[in-house]
């Protein structure tokens, strides 16, 4: 009964609004963040807690419905040039900052020099080679080639709009003071306080360039990094949302309150997958794709997803997130199946011995939540004779500098897929980016000439269908290869009180400008 | 005139060791591998070489061991603890900054672990076969063994969700608006589960040491005598038996004081208490080393006055001390 309310009330809040209310002006939101951001500046730092309060500090150009369809934001319209290599925007006239300012071309122009110099992620913005400022409310990018990633490198916490009268005073821009203090943005809310470990406080911008938004007046952040205090604290009102809540028992434990809704909607385009990782430029068997293929075999994948995910994850076959407009669903999903496993084993080489074993294996495992599929895949690869040695996780670097220096066999990881596969798919298997020493490069030293062509050839593809082809090759090949066997995606949830209207869904959950989000008390 | 000397001594002593606890926490913590670069890469979803060579030069991490050493040792001689690389902000504005709030919460605890946790051992010293002390040292061996974590998780769905009487974490309620008497109402407010769940663990450790030193103390003879010279039980144990049974309580309060500390870092992380107990884990999580190496030698320090301090307490309250 408790279950069918619950339900019940998701229906509830997911179709009513399109019909029913209208926005009601005003409140505060109390929401929480996982942990304290370094600073409040996405234009140089990534991450989902920046993300949060920068996408309501910053304005991006574009913004995407939960379609992946790119929408208005700080520019009203875009176009290509018909040889793709050029992208104009038009800005919206009366946009200013924070401080009064007016938003010009000038420093859209000036954000995209910050992004591409300071930025991790430097695939997004490579192929961009000028800006070009006409007139104050249009900004030309002129592109090296084509690049059709540039549109999604455009929503979102990935390009915020930073004011140049503020950052161009030749101070570091990682390490500019007004990236913590006194933030000056572009977005919906400005900047009240920020106090590490304890909160972010937004208010809502009087003067935003859309009119009549944002509804809130206030956004607090509260800066608990403890999951069972988050849920208590949604549990009994004391917070009315929270994003990116993954301890599953938790999320299955808010599912029974009926004055809560917990979805899993919204996290399509940071597309978070757990995946076991091969050394495939090791010297021992995790180099032969047979052996890797075999202990797909001999892991259970419905265990992972039923018995330690609860359920509430989805299964993952391939390195794009199953949420993606690319996801490609007919590669071999290697189901439960022991008897090719120890055939395949016997195939590379690997008879058993005396005592029954094949071969030894080390697995690790990059955070604490993924001891458990460490422990399973040691139980399950004993079963074809593999015995696995699991290393105790001590803390990330300690994991993060063993698996860059690739000193390991295998290890249990969680990669996100930052919305296009330019941004944060084809950095696991591009050959180029076996980088000693740099964590969530090609780790797998995985290399097949074929896989790089397509995504060099997918990467530049403006037609979408193409597009999609390619990608569709490239997730077939690596199924076959096997650098790393996908899973699950992560169980991020978002959870809010009733009286939230339009939480953050889309593809960017809270990592999205909250300004048509409202309460309903 | 002695006592200054011994005192002098002792301060001697005190900062040779904290040079000492200078060096080996260096050294070990240059022992982990990994470092921030990997972290910062990590925040940020992965970075490529350059970035992280760059970080790496710009906090001095590619210099060779004994040159970061000895950089960092001259630097905290001459009163600087550095610049946190994860706050971006110099390491002692982060260590005072986060130093009120754990010392409220150590020392709230502490008071109250210490008179619950000699009541308790008097009561029960003073029938001590009865079902109350028995029930008494059991939960207060309970509150002992359980780990620190659940006791303010079970604490925090008893008291926050089940009957929603206190705020599930923080310090202060952003929200409330008013003077400086309605915002220590509130902190008083957010500090009593916390407070509570600290003191769980030392109450039974204090209730039993005095729950023993005070069955010690009733069975010797001066107390036999007071008895004798009419005087009532409540006389006899507040002022003759209790005020003997003290030192020993007071000095494992001074000695349990690391094992506080240490407490204190997973209740303010259950509680978002932001004290340095979460700077510790945050800083330890991200290899922030100038903020790990600034908080140990912030505790060594003060874990050396403590024990300083405890020694006169006891000097205070016990007069054969004061001769040796």
């Amino acid at each position: 009964m408790k279950r069918f309310l619950a339900t019940l009330a998701v229906l509830a809040t997911t179709t009513m609004p399109a019909f029913a209310q209208d926005p009601v002006p005003g409140g505060t939101l109390i929401t929480t963040l996982n942990n304290t951001p370094r600073h409040l500046n996405p234009a140089v730092q990534s991450g989902i807690v920046t993300g949060a309060p920068g996408a309501q500090l910053f304005a991006t150009p574009l913004r995407y419905d939960e379609n992946w369809e790119p929408q208005p934001y700080l520019a009203d319209s875009w176009e290509w040039s018909d040889d793709g290599l050029s992208m104009t925007l038009n800005l919206v006239e009366d946009a200013v900052f924070h401080d009064g300012e007016p938003i010009k071309s000038s420093d859209v122009a000036f954000s995209v020099r910050v992004i591409q110099e300071n930025h991790p992620f430097k695939t997004m913005f490579a192929p961009v080679t000028e800006v070009e400022t006409p007139d104050e409310h249009t900004a030309i990018l002129r592109l090296s080639q084509p690049h059709p990633a540039l549109l999604l490198a455009m929503s979102s916490q990935l390009m915020p709009i930073i004011p140049e009268h503020v950052y161009g005073d030749g101070q570091d821009p990682k390490s500019h003071p007004r990236n913590s203090e006194d933030v000056v943005g572009s977005g919906p809310f400005k900047f009240v306080e920020f106090t590490a470990d304890q909160h972010v406080i937004l208010e809502r911008f009087d003067d935003f360039f859309i009119d009549g938004r944002p509804y809130l007046d206030r956004i607090v952040y509260r800066i608990i990094k403890d999951a069972s205090a988050r849920t208590i604290g949604l549990e009994n009102g004391e917070l009315h949302l929270s994003t990116f809540e993954n301890t599953v028992r938790n999320i299955r434990r808010m599912e029974e309150n009926a004055d809560l809704v917990v979805t899993d909607d919204g996290y399509a385009a940071i597309g978070a997958l757990n995946w076991l990782a091969f050394n495939t430029g090791a010297d021992g068997p995790t180099a032969d794709p047979k052996v890797r293929q075999a202990i797909a075999y001999a892991i259970d994948r419905n265990f992972i997803l039923n018995a330690i995910m609860l359920g509430v994850s989805q299964p993952a076959n391939t390195g794009i997130h199953p949420g993606s407009p690319l996801y490609d669903d007919t590669t071999e999903t290697y189901d439960l199946d022991l008897d090719r496993a120890n055939a395949l084993l016997d195939e590379a080489g690997y008879p058993r011995g005396d005592d029954g074993t094949r071969f030894a294996l080390t697995i690790d495992y990059g955070n604490a939540t993924t001891k458990p599929q460490a422990e399973f895949t040691k139980a399950s690869l004993a079963k074809v004779g593999i015995d696995v040695t699991v290393n105790s996780f001590v803390d990330f670097p300690t994991w993060a500098a063993k698996i860059s220096n690739h000193d390991f066999d295998m290890t249990w990881d969680t990669v996100f897929n930052w919305g296009d596969p330019v941004i944060g798919v084809h950095r696991t298997y591009d050959s180029e980016n076996i980088k000693e020493g740099v964590i969530w490069s090609n780790t797998q030293q995985y290399a097949n000439p074929r896989v790089d062509e397509l995504m060099e050839l997918a990467g530049q593809e403006t037609d979408p269908e193409k597009r999609r082809e390619l990608y569709a090759e490239f997730q077939q090949i690596l199924a076959e290869d096997l650098p790393v066997y996908w899973t699950n995606t992560l169980p991020y949830h978002t959870a809010h009180s009733t009286k939230v209207m339009n939480a953050p869904r889309g593809i960017w959950a809270s990592s999205a400008p909250y300004d048509r989000v409202w309460l309903d008390e | 005139m002695a006592i200054a000397v011994t005192i002098a001594q002792r301060i001697l002593y005190a900062a040779l060791l904290l040079v000492a606890v200078l060096i080996l926490n260096f050294s070990m913590i240059n022992l982990a591998p990994g470092d921030v670069a990997d972290t910062i890469a990590a925040s940020m979803g992965g970075a490529d070489a350059e970035l992280m060579a760059e970080i790496r030069a710009e906090y001095g991490l590619d210099q060779p061991f004994l040159v970061q050493l000895g950089r960092y040792v001259l630097r905290v001689l001459s009163f600087d603890l550095g610049q946190s690389y994860f706050y971006n902000r110099p390491v002692v504005d982060l260590i005072l900054e986060r130093l009120p709030a754990t010392l409220l919460l150590v020392v709230a605890s502490q008071v109250l672990a210490l008179v619950v946790g000699v009541l308790l051992g008097v009561f029960s010293a003073r029938n001590p076969n009865g079902l109350l002390s028995h029930v008494v040292t059991l939960f207060a061996l309970f509150g002992y063994a359980a780990p620190v974590f659940w006791t303010g998780i079970l604490l925090l769905i008893a008291f926050s969700l089940k009957i929603p009487l206190f705020p599930v974490a923080g310090m202060v309620d952003v929200t409330v608006e008013g003077g400086w008497f309605a915002r220590a109402l509130d902190v008083a407010h957010h500090l009593f589960l916390p407070m509570i769940t600290l003191a769980s663990i030392f109450v039974a450790l204090y209730s039993r040491l005095c729950r023993a030193s005070m069955l010690e103390v009733l069975g010797s003879d001066y107390v036999r005598t007071a008895r004798a010279k009419g005087l009532t039980p409540r006389e006899v144990t507040l002022k003759h038996a209790l005020k003997n049974a003290l030192p020993p309580v007071v000095t494992l309060a001074g000695l349990q004081f690391s094992a506080v500390v240490s407490g204190a870092v997973l209740v303010e992380t259950v509680f978002s208490w932001p004290g340095l107990g979460q700077l510790a884990l945050t800083s330890i999580l991200a290899r922030d080393t100038p903020t790990i190496l600034g908080i140990l030698f912030f505790s060594a320090l003060v874990v050396v006055v403590g024990n300083l301090l405890t020694d006169l307490a006891l000097r205070a309250i016990d007069p054969r001390v004061r001769g040796k």
